[in-house]
């Protein structure tokens, strides 16, 4: 190729290349857009765009449950898409502190499509669902927090009144969760 | 002592075996002679993005093999524990950015070599200064990294109107990757072999562990490292992200998955071990960056000078189990959103978007329905989620034209649904949209050649 090139540094060495207009996408980003436009949430889930319409790559979904344990609170996930999404799994982090057996205090999530089961052929939607779940069907075999996990198999009814006194804002044992209904 | 100028003709010896002489094995244009071995230097300009194991290698590899104006981009300083293999860097050069030091001591050691470092971010860069190389040449150990590199190589080909790539369009790249003792090398010349994203699946995705098994039950090192470095770190440090570069940080991350390997009596907790868990390092070879290094420069010279057919397209080396070369010819994506050429769509400036949308649905190329189109990462309308709906939907009486900026042509992507075999699917498009009757602005001095 070096006529080519040879051709191209002569022109460039005139300054006759003028700036292109060059489009770079990122293969992530637009597969993001594709996740969007194609979203079909539950009615008890919405999302946000903090960064406005064309900054889809950090968005925030609310989930209200609207049966189970978590029914009537509110519970707000940030999610953190990579440039090279689909190939890796968005991060996702709870923001709002939550009795949860499967969430721990710090917002970590223990969701397995988000780890180790994602697939490039998953998709927002899914991990959303994936996350509504959580709610209504809190399972103690995969525990973040352990204590609650533990209520949870050993005392339903004792889990149920602690949910509700964490989200009506309220200690549970030493730790304080403020109100999310 | 030998006068200078034998010494200048015993350097590129070999290298005139390759360039002055015809083969039978020659690439299409190829013309041998010293015209072709002066080009190589005045005209032949290489971007080596990385100067790490493999960056070093290939800055000195293609210095020796007739190319005199090269650039090396790489953000990272030097660290004590590069200096076993990425022999270009003394001891006293730790702390100093690698892109520099290299440039400089190859700079040194082979005369009339001219190479520009760059102490930045890829990203940092301006897509002109990458539009400004005739072949780039990748060091990288990271899959964002080379997605990157390629998404801008590839943004500057643009295709004739049967589809085919514009050859002065064509920015090639050579990619080289190891990982202990295996490693790959091969050709991407956007338009004609796959690009990084055709061939993306190549690259396994990282093992993830399940937080609720760092957390509960850990049952090897690995295990302790990530609960330290994923969970533990954020209960105690509320807020404060975590900095892999950070020696403090690091160091705490390793005495945190100390204690806990103690408490589950799991052994193999080191701090070389924590920084390759937490940085995802696989253990680099000083011999597999060589060989993978030469087989780059030599694909490089190969498509600069034409002296013989490139690497069609991917070569893999394993060195662990006796020794394994192999080449393999992976195929485009003809659908790539990357490097493909998309579905040509020829408009009037007055359409609207909303009409634009509706004649996606009729075009027998794609059969489009319900299409949300976006240009330039602006998402000039999205048929979901209502939020988006909402703040798109006044562009829909607005031309197109107008919306992406009054050019003539341009790149746009749609997403929808198509009916195939009286099945939905749901796809997303490539679009090169050219609008009627603009004329496509030529600086003076170029038109005469187009
Ligand atoms: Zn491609």
């Amino acid at each position: 190729m070096i006529r080519l090139f040879k051709e191209k540094e002569k022109l460039r060495a005139q300054n006759a290349i003028g700036a292109s207009p060059f489009t770079k996408q990122s293969a992530g980003k637009l597969r993001l857009n594709k996740d969007m436009s194609e979203l079909n949430l539950p009615k008890s889930c919405s999302i946000h765009y903090p960064d406005g319409k064309d900054e889809l790559m950090n968005f925030e979904v609310t989930i209200h449950p609207d049966e189970g344990y978590y029914k009537g609170g509110v519970f707000l996930f940030t999610f953190q898409v990579a440039p090279i999404y689909p190939h890796e799994a968005p991060k996702v982090k709870c923001k709002t502190k939550v009795y949860h057996p499967n969430i721990d205090l710090e917002g970590n999530v223990c969701l397995n499509i988000l780890r180790e089961d994602w697939k490039p052929v998953l998709n927002i939607n899914t991990i959303i669902y994936g996350l509504y779940h959580l709610f209504t069907e809190p399972n103690y075999e995969d525990p973040l927090n352990h204590d609650a996990a533990a209520v949870l198999r050993d005392n339903p009814k004792l889990f149920e009144s602690n949910v509700r006194r964490a989200m009506a804002g309220g200690y549970v044992g030493q730790t304080l969760f403020p109100r999310c209904t | 002592m030998a006068p200078a100028s034998t010494g200048q003709e015993s350097r590129s010896r070999d290298l005139d075996k390759l360039l002055l002489r015809p083969g039978n094995l020659v690439g299409h244009n190829f013309e041998p002679g010293p015209g072709l071995r002066d080009d190589l230097k005045e005209y032949a300009r290489v971007l080596v993005v990385g100067a790490g194991g493999l960056g070093c290698e290939l800055l000195k590899d293609l210095a020796l093999s007739g190319f005199r104006e090269l650039e090396v981009i790489d953000m990272d300083r030097i660290e004590v524990s590069n200096l076993n293999r990425q022999f270009l860097f003394r001891l006293e050069d730790v702390g100093k950015p690698k892109a520099e030091v290299a440039a400089k001591r190859v700079m040194e050691r082979v005369s009339g070599v001219n190479i520009v470092p760059h102490f930045c971010r890829i990203e940092d860069k301006e897509l002109e200064f990458y539009s400004d190389f005739s072949i780039i040449a990748l060091g990288l150990d990271s899959i964002e990294a080379r997605s990157y590199i390629n998404s801008v190589a590839c943004s500057f080909l643009e295709y004739n109107s049967d589809d085919t790539p514009q050859e002065e369009t064509i920015k090639p790249m050579v990619d080289g990757g190891t990982e202990g003792f295996q490693g790959h090398a091969r050709v991407i010349v956007p338009g004609v072999t796959p690009c990084f994203e055709c061939t993306i699946w190549l690259f396994p995705p990282q093992v993830k562990f399940p937080l609720c098994t760092l957390a509960e039950t850990p049952r090897t090192a690995a295990h302790c490292i990530e609960y330290a470095h994923l969970i533990k770190w954020d209960e105690l440090h509320s807020g404060k992200s975590f900095d892999p570069d950070d020696p403090e940080h690091m160091k705490w991350v390793y005495d945190e998955a100390t204690k806990r390997a103690e408490l589950f009596g799991i052994p193999g907790v080191t701090y070389s071990f924590t920084q390759g868990v937490v940085k995802n390092i696989i253990p680099a070879i000083a011999s597999t960056n060589a060989i993978i290094s030469a087989a780059c420069a030599l694909e490089t010279l190969k498509i600069a000078s034409g002296c013989s057919k490139t690497l069609p397209n991917y070569l893999t080396y394993n060195g662990a189990q006796g020794l394994h070369t192999k080449v393999t010819e992976f195929v485009r994506d003809k659908d790539c959103l990357v490097c493909g050429p998309g579905v040509l769509v020829q408009l009037d400036t007055s359409i609207t978007l909303q009409k634009f949308i509706d004649l996606l649905e009729e075009h027998p190329k794609l059969l489009l329905s319900k299409a949300s189109i976006t240009h330039r990462g602006k998402n000039l309308y999205m048929q979901a989620p209502p939020i988006l709906e909402e703040m798109t939907r006044s562009n829909l009486s607005l031309p197109l034209f107008e919306l992406m900026g009054e050019v003539p042509k341009d790149v746009v992507h749609a997403t929808g649904t198509t009916t195939k075999n009286d099945k939905k699917t749901s796809c997303l498009r490539k679009l090169r949209v050219i609008f009627k009757g603009v004329d496509v602005i030529t600086d003076v001095d170029t038109a005469g050649e187009s």
